[in-house]
């Protein structure tokens, strides 16, 4: 529990506030981030999920596309730097309208995921030709460069991930960011703008990934400890740790990219068909469109699937068997489900044995247990399905 | 006179085996144990129960050789005890040991104190 992280372990413009609010530090994709505060992983989660939990995610990877050359046209701005962007995902950004977001995959040429992304589209006009893309840490360096190298001569990505990047997530997350940014609140699920907050902007997106309703914030550096301050002065809001994050996550059946996600796993086998736009489908003009197309007709190996776990947690790695013992599959992501009070996971087996209700079993420490395939989330999700103002 | 390991696990003169406050402390909310049988033998170090957070499972080792006399049950329905009360309601298991000389390898408080400071 050292103070001061490890040599080769980068910081975040907020390290200072974890250590003096108590966070055990601990490296996480190259970082030193708390994994949880004194209150500890369960009460974190527990105060996410009723009241307001604030995250650091600035180990994330937020940056911005900007075309080179802008017309001033912004329709067709919009258009040109979508199609720099889109021979690298699945996704329609073309399609986006003004402020909106969409959740995307890189994919590789033969359909496995090099990362989960959001991409979105400037509510402003004056933002037209921009795009607001935000990768996951540990992939961001190559993601960058992948994107950085298709969009050379017409594209320059600009990174921000010097800033701070935190997520307000639970169900009084609006009422908070109402006192502070009232005009945030009025935000879309799955929109972004940008909001005058004293004498600098805030890029605020009403997003996240706990299954909660909630906002991810990009603040500059010299800004962010004055807004991480305002926003625990709040008694709604307490600081929450990567720990309940994950077990946040989990329970929301959302996939965590390097564990449910790799190059090997396709959108269709991660069940993340939604992320696969009609137009590109039709277009079929994306990485891996061949194979992704086949398993959309039916052509599946494996399958994503949630699991609840009778006993101790099933950990990644930990093997799935049928309910004969012979092993169809292996757990991804698993762990303990606060809000449910036992063992959930996520993991990936033959699509004859997905349907929910399916009887499995999974081994933990060379014993078997039974398990049982259930559809996810395993949480219900409580994102408000507003429309934009 | 209480021992204890370099692994955090404690054993009260009566052979009643846990896990430290410091470690408790380490671990984070536990979730679930995994207890020894009553009757089972174990040496010195063999692997005895095992401890899940909600990030990681621990392995408790015996910190002596003996045999298992008695197991905490209360922590299969309520595993928090460990957190709460480490070294009274959220003691693990009872060993009847083989050697009682065995416990002269082990620290006394003032040294895990300091190997802990």
């Amino acid at each position: 529990m050292a103070d001061q992280p490890a040599d080769d372990l980068k910081t975040v413009v907020l390290n200072h506030k974890h250590v003096s609010l108590g966070g055990r530090m601990v490296p996480f994709s190259g970082y030193s981030l708390p994994v949880q505060y004194p209150a500890g992983i369960i009460a974190e989660h527990k105060w996410t999920r009723e009241h307001a939990g604030l995250f650091d995610v600035s180990h994330m990877g937020p940056s911005f596309l900007v075309l080179d050359n802008k017309s001033g046209d912004s329709e067709a701005d919009h258009a040109a730097v979508a199609e720099v962007v889109e021979p690298l995902i699945c996704g329609d950004i073309k399609g986006l309208k003004p402020g909106q977001i969409r959740y995307t995959l890189l994919l590789n040429e033969e359909g496995g995921t090099y990362d989960d992304l959001m991409i979105a589209r400037p509510a402003a006009a004056g933002w037209g030709g921009a795009l607001y893309i935000v990768v996951n840490a540990g992939t961001k360096e190559e993601d960058f460069q992948r994107i950085a190298t298709a969009a050379l001569g017409q594209a320059t990505l600009n990174r921000s991930d010097h800033c701070a990047l935190l997520a307000l997530q639970g169900p009084e997350a609006a009422a908070v960011i109402d006192a502070i940014v009232p005009a945030a609140a009025e935000l879309g699920f799955m929109h972004y703008a940008s909001f005058d907050w004293r004498d600098t902007k805030l890029v605020i997106s009403r997003s996240g990934y706990t299954g909660e309703d909630g906002f991810e914030i990009l603040v500059d550096p010299e800004h962010a400890a004055a807004f991480w301050d305002t926003l625990l002065a709040d008694n709604r809001v307490k600081p929450i740790g990567l720990g309940a994050r994950d077990s946040l996550r989990l329970e929301a059946g959302l996939p965590l990219y390097g564990h449910d996600l790799d190059e090997t796993i396709s959108p269709v086998e991660a069940g993340l068909n939604f992320a696969i736009s009609k137009r590109r489908r039709e277009a079929a003009d994306f990485p891996g469109a061949q194979r992704i197309l086949a398993e959309l007709g039916g052509v599946l190996e494996r399958v994503r699937i949630g699991l609840t776990v009778e006993g101790a947690p099933a950990r990644e790695g930990a093997a799935i068997l049928d309910q004969y013992g012979a092993e169809i599959g292996v757990v991804t992501s698993g762990g303990f489900a606060p809000t449910l009070s036992r063992a959930i996971a996520i993991g990936f087996v033959p699509p004859d044995h997905a349907a929910p209700g399916t009887r499995l079993q999974v081994l933990v420490r060379g014993k078997t247990q039974a398990a049982e395939a259930v559809a996810t989330p395993f949480v219900p999700h409580r994102y408000v399905r507003k429309a934009s103002k | 006179m209480t021992k204890f390991t370099k692994d955090h696990e404690y054993i009260t003169a009566d052979g009643t085996v846990g896990i430290t406050p410091y470690a408790q402390e380490q671990l984070g909310d536990i979730v679930y144990v995994e207890l020894p049988k009553v009757g089972q033998k174990l040496k010195a170090g063999d692997e005895a129960a095992v401890v899940e957070s909600v990030k990681a499972a621990s392995e408790i080792y015996s910190p002596v050789s003996g045999t298992v006399t008695a197991v905490n049950d209360a922590l299969s329905g309520e595993p928090g005890l460990i957190n709460s009360s480490p070294e009274t309601d959220g003691w693990i298991f009872k060993l009847a040991l083989d050697n009682p000389s065995e416990l002269d390898g082990l620290m006394d408080a003032d040294a895990y104190a300091q190997l802990t400071a």
